[in-house]
């Protein structure tokens, strides 16, 4: 048996996704900037994908800048916003916890001369409201929070923070990294105080290389890369329209028979939760059960290294990531579990295990099965 | 311009009775490098000199950069290669030459003939004085300097007639396949392939062997250390590397002996997997990448006490190497870049905190006889199971 348990780091492409992508591709080729029929036919996929997106998210389709990903999309939130902001203020506002593509643009305008309130988060990720409210100055012009995290699957109180950031300062806007979050959960950005907010394409089922950008109306942000002034200025190049088609598709089989998807993803993580509660080695990091996002699991293995165990699945067809990037001799260990006070041990020992809705609970009992056999094995060759 | 390479080869010039079997063994070598460059060449061998004529179009820059990794090779000239028709006729070739390949005359040079056709009517002297008298004619801001000059013109008078100014250095050694063949422990580290590198330079053809221990090495640190055989098989021609499974090795030895003897007692089980594949494929010798002192299985108590377990001959080329001094080869051959690559492999994995630096052989001994029991069984299993991976530079 097979279970691919790494759906977080990316996805199977999903048929239909694959299907409107390979007719974009050899059948209506055609550049969207185009004047002719065919350019035309190449526009009409974009816009069959902003609608489909615009749909799920109740937005506006000319809220949607198409990237090449999550990565661009946080970059452009933030770079974009920090340059066409700055002289209303220069600072900025984020947590710990955050991945690289948002950690990384922060200390790059660190480093520009602005200032970075990174916000602390509690044993369960999630960061502390009053926290956030007081570092809201007149000066501030971004907060960047994520909505889950990658690695433990926390889920940070948006909403509230939104609704926070608003009162103590019209005028600073508020970014969302929602990678992990857009088609685990419905995300209406008007209703949560959103300005802008990170969506990637592979991460619900949709192609590698694509990705958008929420932008809410009349938002000032510059743009990152100028050219031939494709989708209003804001991302010049000729548009990944077979990408773009792809990604509109897998956005809106998400959110089909979304409720069942999610409750499936739920029971997943619950059938998993309890095959490994009596097991003394285990210690599960981040929130319990349903208060954290219904897809991600983090794992840690007393005394077995986080690689070790994940070579090891692997030869036993379960496929997940290290949660902790272990990959050289001095691991680097992760950020997130260091700001959650993780404990020493966990932090080179711990494994990420991440659904679809496509597992099923036999995938589950297999991988529970297979741990159950392997730890104590491996256990007994700890490194000393 | 060139549609010739003259190929000079060193020490293969002082061999004696067989010094064709390295001729014909650095055409071998030569032809084997040019298979992935664009275009036919024409490899040919006379009066101990090997030409590369291009049929037709190819390219330039990458002939010779293959060509700088043929052991053997001391030096590759681009040559012009003309017939002989007359002293009038060679004069206007080399002026040819001289204007074509150096727009700036502003150059001192000094003419170098050397006459293998002795029945030419010229003298070699003859010909220097005669053609530098032309070319002063010719290119009056050129200047004669017979000491150190800019360009050496060299002017060979053969069948047919040589003319070349220039030298890319070659690797040196001596071509892949005349000095027997050697197994070497890979290990995706800096030195082993460097060891390998050296070893192949004297001519000695190459296998290897690598040990990896999944799961605690993962399939990246495997296709790094194939990623390496693929660099040296640059320079030594193709390499068969056998992948050992030598995790069941590995932990019985965690299990069965102290753990500060762990990695002398694994190496000299390596060691004697590796010389079990060099008898089968008549390999004269084991290769590692060891220094005197590196680390504390490279003392030389601990090489004595791995050395002791082999029958054939070990060799260290590196012995007296500095870190830096391998770090410099590696980066010269274009290797270092992979091999800093940060996968786990099986020799850090279950180090001890404090190993023995000075093993006594026959407390070494005593433990591995806590073995007796599976040994000999999972060893047999290793090599039996072990894969082969025929490993060829990239084209």
């Amino acid at each position: 048996m097979e279970a691919y348990f790494d759906n977080a780091a990316t996805t199977r492409c999903s048929d239909g996704a694959r299907e409107v992508m390979v007719r974009a591709l050899s059948e209506d080729y055609g550049n969207p900037s185009s004047l002719h029929q065919k350019g035309m036919e190449g526009e009409n996929y974009i816009k069959t994908a902003a609608k489909h997106i615009g749909r799920t998210l109740k937005a506006s389709e000319s809220e949607l800048i198409f990237t090449s990903g999550g990565t661009e999309s946080n970059n452009l939130a933030i770079l974009g916003a920090a340059m066409a902001n700055k002289r209303a203020g220069m600072h900025l506002i984020t947590t710990k916890i955050e991945h690289p593509a948002v950690a990384a643009p922060m200390k790059y305008l660190e480093g520009q001369g602005f200032s970075v309130t990174w916000l602390d988060v509690n044993k369960e990720g999630q960061i502390f409201l009053e926290q956030l409210e007081e570092a809201i100055t007149p000066e501030t012009i971004l907060a960047s929070i994520m909505y889950v995290n990658n690695e433990i699957g926390a889920v940070e109180p948006i909403a509230e923070a939104g609704a926070i950031i608003k009162a103590k300062n019209p005028g600073t806007l508020f970014h969302v990294d929602a990678i992990q979050a857009y088609g685990k959960y419905k995300v209406h950005p008007k209703n949560l105080g959103i300005d802008m907010m990170s969506v990637s394409g592979h991460k619900i089922h949709g192609p590698k290389g694509t990705g958008f950008l929420y932008v809410k109306e009349r938002t000032k942000l510059k743009p990152a890369i100028y050219g031939g002034g494709q989708q209003r200025g804001m991302r010049s190049g000729t548009e990944n329209v077979p990408g773009i088609a792809g990604m509109g598709q897998a956005a809106k089989e998400a959110y089909e028979q979304f409720s069942q998807k999610q409750e499936h993803m739920y029971q997943l993580k619950e059938a998993f939760l309890a095959g490994i509660a009596g097991m003394g080695w285990a210690h599960v990091n981040g929130p319990a059960g349903r208060e954290g996002a219904p897809h991600i699991i983090s794992l840690s293995v007393e005394g077995v290294r986080s690689e070790v165990l994940l070579h090891a699945l692997e030869e036993r067809q379960v496929y997940v990531s290290a949660g902790s990037a272990c990959s050289s001799n001095k691991p680097a260990p992760s950020s997130t579990l260091q700001a959650i006070h993780a404990g020493e041990a966990s932090l080179g020992s711990t494994i990420r295990i991440s659904f679809s809705p496509g597992n099923t609970l036999e995938e589950v009992g297999y991988c529970l099965d297979t741990l159950k056999g392997l730890v104590p094995m491996l256990q007994k060759f700890t490194r000393h | 311009m060139f549609k010739a390479f003259l190929i000079k080869y060193g020490e293969i010039g002082i061999k004696g009775k067989n010094r064709h079997l390295f001729e014909d063994a650095l055409v071998q070598q030569i032809k084997y490098a040019l298979r992935p460059v664009e275009g036919d060449f024409l490899i040919s061998k006379e009066q101990g000199r090997i030409y590369i004529e291009a049929l037709g179009e190819y390219d330039d820059a990458e002939a010779v950069e293959r060509l700088a990794c043929v052991f053997g090779i001391v030096g590759i000239c681009p040559v012009v290669l003309t017939e002989e028709g007359g002293f009038e006729k060679l004069a206007e070739d080399v002026l040819a030459y001289l204007d074509a390949r150096y727009p700036d005359k502003n150059k001192t040079f000094k003419v170098n003939t050397r006459r293998a056709k002795k029945s030419y009517p010229l003298t070699s002297m003859e010909v220097n004085a005669a053609l530098g008298e032309r070319i002063l004619e010719a290119f009056p801001e050129m200047k004669v300097d017979v000491h150190c000059p800019d360009i050496m013109v060299n002017v060979e008078i053969r069948k047919q007639i040589n003319i070349y100014s220039e030298t890319v250095p070659g690797p040196g050694g001596m071509p892949v396949g005349t000095n027997g063949k050697g197994m070497l422990l890979l290990s995706g580290g800096i030195d082993s392939p460097v060891a390998g590198y050296m070893i192949a330079k004297r001519g000695v053809k190459l296998d290897a062997v690598y040990f990896h221990a999944p799961p605690y090495t993962s399939e990246r640190a495997k296709q790094k250390v194939v990623d390496l055989a693929k660099i040296v098989a640059k320079y030594a021609g193709p390499i068969y590397l056998k992948v050992v499974n030598f995790t069941e090795i590995q932990m019985y030895i965690y299990e069965k002996c102290p753990h500060e003897e762990l990695t002398i007692i694994m190496r000299r089980y390596m060691m004697r997997i590796a010389e079990e594949f060099a008898r089968e494929t008549n390999s004269l010798g084991l290769i590692t990448g060891e220094s005197i002192g590196q680390v504390a299985s490279q003392t030389m108590q601990s090489l004595a006490a791995t050395d002791e377990v082999c029958q054939i001959p070990v060799y260290r080329p590196l012995i007296g190497f500095d870190k830096q001094e391998i770090i410099e080869v590696s980066e010269k051959i274009g290797t270092y870049e992979t091999s800093i690559l940060p996968y786990e492999d099986c020799c850090t994995i279950f180090v001890a905190k404090h190993p023995v630096t000075k093993p006594n052989l026959k407390i070494i001994r005593r433990s591995e006889t806590h073995l007796e029991e599976k040994i000999a069984e999972l060893v047999k299993a290793a090599i039996e199971t072990a894969e082969t991976i025929v490993v060829e530079a990239d084209v």
